[in-house]
């Protein structure tokens, strides 16, 4: 399965390297064109399958990202215990006894912590913050430890994707890696536009791959396949979930960096009904996806989002419903055709 | 004076409705100019950021033959064209936001309450008790949660929105519908007071400039945009597409002429002149261009010389390879309220000065 592979893979931004490998190899068999631009992005091209005699086609753009949140390694202490920058939002307070893989030969590691025995009651109620933390990987001092790694190498989640509950699955980096997902199983599928696909790095540290591959293809639309923040355990307050797992896909109306294209966003809405597919709208105003740099790319490109609800995101393991992916899919097959027909 | 009529005089001075017939009103509420009218009647116009269009419409209606050519790009901005007549014309964008600052919708409560986020610099604090009204008309009354009210000061979660609701299925308005707040515009001599005046005064600045141009040396775009108030998105695809040798961007700046200021920036005492923000350094030749033009129309004007935050400055500097630009801020007082509060006068010497760049022979 794509997905667990893709899950599995290390690719902290700035370094998608092992996800790109996955993804031009699956892509080769069905696109027409590809390229791996200069930061990194996978810059893919299928032609339409269909044109009219002279109307120059419709270009989509549709992307996901290929990096997930992690850890840099900054600097090796004497003992050989690793410091750490976080790379992309990650909250101080999932770290402490993580599993990690570090660098190139995926070195395991423990984000150390002193036991609980030797801890005060007020010790226990703070957070410690990330720079007071140090993943060991069993090096007696810094020599030893740069044997197997050195200051930037990079240091992902140790999950490892696996079925969860209803048709559920859990893994670290589903966030995008199923919006990567998504975007491979799309560009199987023939299309009455020239899809670009785009797979992009640097989104976690700011859209950076996104804002040249908008700039490089210049689309007449772009949507992002995204995932998305899923708190819908029980509050104290009565308050949005953002959004429900296993409630449909979610379309975005407006987050912090993006107002969705409106005649966008209610095709997409639209053809769901239409095709009695399940979706929501995320809470709108927060998060933000690719599609912030890629509507201000240029003149403008109109742009809207759909996520796949995944809970505990930007953590070591994330939670999403294959349905939720399989309405995903079905939703963009489904709207995607009638979108160069849309009066932009 | 008897001890009995200093009293009674006292009591005058203290209650001086009590027995003195009421002042005549300085200002008769009819006394609008045309122009304070079409003020009036962008300021009164719904229209949060992503939701433009009616005043994009108004603004199109207006500008209608002042133009000799008028477009709306992709991403929603209203562009004028007037063509120059001159041999060395420059190429000259000028932006003035069509959006307000408003609330969204993002989630109803089983009691039909709403929960909201910003669209722009809305500030929670100043809500409680006001109003805001929604496209289809609805209003909405914003609240705040009593429980555990002293963390809740800044707390943006603890802000509600009654739109006269009983549950969340008959609630008039859904998740994502967006409004703006409700003020009604009102002018006291000088002082025009009223929601979105900030940027809709800044519009009809644009609108009456080209009313007033009668002959352009240079080619002059007026760039009504989109989404300025969260994070001037549209400025910059504006300027992608047009290009322009120079750009002036009608800037809010905030004036604190008030008891308590922080800031020395007044209405009336001109417009402000932007050295920088926290986002771009005005170009040394743009700056020079309209301290140039205050000199030849003899208008007063104000230095800001640090704005927090960014306007739609940044982008336009920075799209291409960079565009030489300046902004010109109009003096606001309760910015982000629904009671804006502008000087006409500034007003007037904005239109002044842009005539006077637009019409001047060289740049």
């Amino acid at each position: 399965m794509l997905l667990e592979k893709l899950s599995n893979a290390r690719g902290v931004s700035g370094d998608e390297g092992a996800v790109r490998a996955l993804i031009t190899a699956h892509l080769r068999k069905y696109v027409d064109e590809y390229r791996i631009d200069a930061l990194g992005n996978v810059l893919a091209l299928k032609r339409a399958s269909r044109r009219g005699a002279s109307r120059v086609p419709f270009k989509l753009l549709i992307a996901a990202h290929m990096d997930e949140v992690g850890l840099l390694v900054t600097h090796i202490d004497r003992d050989g215990a690793l410091q750490f920058e976080k790379i992309g939002g990650i909250d101080d307070r999932v770290l402490p006894a993580q599993s990690v893989l570090v660098g190139k030969h995926a070195t395991p590691g423990v984000i150390g912590l002193k036991p609980r025995h030797l801890t005060t009651a007020s010790e226990r109620a703070q957070v410690v913050p990330a720079d007071a933390l140090r993943i060991d990987i069993g090096a007696t001092s810094r020599e030893d430890a740069l044997r197997v790694v050195a200051p930037g190498a990079y240091a992902t989640f140790a999950t490892t994707f696996r079925a969860f509950g209803d048709n559920c699955v859990r893994g670290k980096a589903l966030d995008d890696r199923a919006g990567c997902a998504l975007l491979c199983e799309l560009a199987r599928e023939n299309f009455p536009f020239d899809l670009y696909a785009a797979f992009t790095t640097q989104e976690e540290i700011g859209l950076r791959g996104a804002r040249v591959a908008g700039h490089a293809l210049a689309p007449d639309a772009a949507l992002v396949l995204e995932a998305t923040i899923c708190d819908d355990s029980p509050k104290s307050r009565e308050q949005s979930p953002t959004t429900r797992l296993g409630a449909g896909p979610a379309l975005t109306l407006a987050d912090g960096g993006l107002l969705a294209h409106k005649a966008l966003a209610r095709l997409l809405a639209e053809t769901a009904q239409e095709h009695k597919l399940p979706f929501q709208y995320k809470q709108p105003l927060v998060g933000g996806t690719d599609a912030g740099a890629l509507h201000r790319a240029r003149a403008g490109v109109p742009s809207a989002v759909i996520s796949i609800p995944a809970r505990y995101i930007h953590s070591p393991a994330a939670v999403i419903s294959l349905d939720d992916f399989g309405n995903a899919l079905k939703l963009a097959r489904a709207a995607l055709p009638r979108i160069p027909d849309l009066d932009f | 004076m008897t001890r009995k009529e200093n009293q009674a005089a006292r009591a005058r001075a203290h209650f001086p409705a009590f027995d003195l017939p009421a002042p005549s009103p300085t200002h008769a509420a009819d006394a609008l100019t045309p122009f304070h009218q079409l003020i009036k009647r962008l300021s009164e116009t719904y229209g949060p950021s992503g939701s433009e269009e009616a005043v994009r419409e108004l603004a199109r209606a207006e500008i209608k033959g002042l133009a000799d050519q008028i477009r709306v790009d992709a991403f929603g901005n209203l562009i004028a064209l007037r063509k120059g007549a001159g041999n060395r014309r420059k190429k000259i964008m000028v932006t003035a936001p069509l959006d307000e600052p408003g609330v969204m919708v993002t989630f109803l409560d089983a009691r039909g309450f709403a929960r909201f986020g910003m669209l722009g610099a809305v500030k929670p604090l100043t809500l409680p008790g006001a109003r805001c009204q929604f496209e289809n008309g609805v209003i909405g009354v914003f609240g705040r949660e009593t429980r555990g009210a002293a963390d809740t000061e800044k707390d943006a979660d603890a802000f509600f929105l009654d739109v006269g609701a009983t549950s969340a299925q008959d609630a008039p308005v859904r998740i994502g519908d967006a409004a703006c707040l409700v003020g009604e515009f009102r002018a006291a001599g000088n002082l025009l007071c009223g929601k979105a005046l900030s940027g809709r005064a800044r519009g009809a600045i644009l609108i009456e400039t080209l009313r007033r141009l009668k002959r352009a040396t240079h080619d002059v775009y007026c760039v009504f945009t989109v989404q300025s108030q969260v994070g001037a998105r549209g400025a910059g695809a504006a300027a992608f597409a047009l290009q322009p040798d120079y750009a002036f961007v009608l800037d809010a700046t905030p004036a604190q002429d008030f008891p308590g200021g922080d800031t020395n920036l007044a209405l009336g005492k001109g417009p402000a002149i932007l050295a920088q923000d926290e986002k771009m350094i005005a170009s040394a030749a743009a700056r020079q261009v309209l301290l140039e033009a205050t000199r030849q129309t003899q208008t007063p004007y104000q230095i800001q010389a640090h704005a927090r935050g960014g306007g739609e400055g940044a982008p336009i500097q920075a799209a291409r390879e960079g565009t030489v630009t300046g902004a010109l801020g109009l003096p606001v007082r309760y910015l982000h309220t629904q009671s804006e509060m502008v000087d006409a006068r500034d007003v007037a010497n904005i239109i002044e000065i842009l005539t006077s760049v637009f019409a001047a022979k060289t740049l």
